[in-house]
């Protein structure tokens, strides 16, 4: 059942988010800390035990692929919604941000990869 | 008749979003295929796309919700908005399998944190020097230069402007568009040709649409295995930028200050 998928998504969802919220109060941050990334551990757990019970069937994955293929789009669609006229007057920077690391991976990537050092 | 058209998309602005979304990505596709040769992905494009939008909606309405401050094209912020954001992203780690990360293993797992610590450091040096001095807005930026999607959700739970999240999505997508086009030049330079470099590559670049579009570029063999860290990139990225990173920044800045 599709439903099922998409039910064991929202619980790990909640739950990653319940921890998120309860980990920013419990910091004294009063943000949502890594919400998502424990959200998307707890579905990678559950779905590991599902494999293993064997209760993991493909109408069950496609309501989690559905939602998985959907986040492109969704952020195109937050990218739509975002502030950016504001942005634009220092759009260099965005520029910069995103092209110089990619540079400095190039350049360290031999040297971390052939060294054994990852 | 013009009426009864608004009143309908009017009721049903999220349908009408779900629509507009893939007219986008329709017409995004097809500019990729025709001037970019398939080197620059569709989906970069579409957002890019989307960013152009958003500025012409903010020149139009004057508001701060880019294009989704139009009555008309409001379903863009339900659909854009915090809640399915954050539940497709997590629906992402699916595509993930512990079997195949353990053969990454340490590879995997080092490059991982190499990648989101090198991106990180080097977004918020960047943001730095540009003359930003606030915790929040730096490791928002920072994250940008991590993927589009770890800036708005760095920014989103710091609680940072509309205007630096836009930039840190945009970060996002020069890096995403960079690695796409960089990746097939650098690739023999680099010592990218092996199931293995491809791991540590997907985990130190992360942005899992560029290491994608970038390897099948470079050879489609070595798209699974780079997909897979890079899988898990966006995810170690939310968890560390609004948290661990967030706090090292503010102490920095004490010190600095």
């Amino acid at each position: 059942m599709i439903i099922y998928g998409v039910g064991i998504l929202a619980f790990s969802f909640l739950m990653g988010q319940f921890i998120g919220e309860s980990l920013g109060h419990w910091l004294g941050i009063n943000a949502n800390v890594g919400g998502v990334g424990f959200a998307m551990l707890i579905l990678l757990t559950i779905k590991e035990w599902f494999l293993k019970k064997g209760w993991l069937d493909s109408a069950f994955e496609q309501g989690v692929d559905f939602w998985s293929k959907m986040y492109i789009p969704v952020v195109i669609a937050m990218s739509a919604s975002q502030n950016v006229k504001l942005a634009v007057s220092s759009g260099f920077l965005a520029i910069i941000v995103g092209v110089l690391p990619v540079f400095l991976g190039f350049v360290l990537f031999p040297f971390l990869f052939k060294k054994e050092v990852i | 008749m013009t009426e009864i058209l608004n009143k309908l998309l009017d009721k049903n602005s999220l349908i009408f979003g779900f629509l507009l979304i893939a007219i986008i990505v329709y017409l995004s596709e097809v500019v990729a295929k025709k001037l970019g040769k398939g080197k620059v992905p569709g989906s970069a494009l579409a957002i890019l796309a989307g960013l152009v939008l958003a500025y012409f909606g903010g020149v139009h309405t004057n508001g701060e919700k880019g294009l989704s401050d139009i009555p008309l094209f409001s379903g863009l912020g339900v659909f854009g908005g915090a809640m399915f954001r954050d539940f497709t992203i997590v629906a992402t780690a699916m595509g993930a399998s512990y079997q195949v990360m353990k053969k990454a293993g340490r590879i995997g797992l080092i490059s991982l944190l190499v990648g989101v610590v090198l991106f990180f450091v080097t977004g918020v040096a960047v943001a730095w020097v540009w003359g930003y001095r606030d915790a929040v807005s730096l490791c928002t930026l920072g994250a940008g230069s991590c993927s589009y999607i770890v800036g708005p959700v760095t920014g989103a739970a710091l609680g940072a402007s509309s205007e630096v999240i836009a930039l840190s999505i945009s970060a996002g997508v020069v890096k995403a568009i960079a690695v796409t086009v960089f990746t097939p030049i650098a690739a023999k330079y680099i010592g990218l040709n092996d199931a293995k470099s491809a791991m540590a590559y997907g985990g130190i670049m992360g942005t899992s649409s560029g290491v994608a579009a970038g390897l099948a570029a470079t050879d489609p063999k070595l798209v699974p295995y780079g997909a897979v860290t890079a899988t898990f990139y966006t995810g170690l990225g939310c968890l560390l930028c609004p948290s661990l990173f967030y706090i090292v920044v503010i102490k920095i800045i004490e010190i600095f200050s």
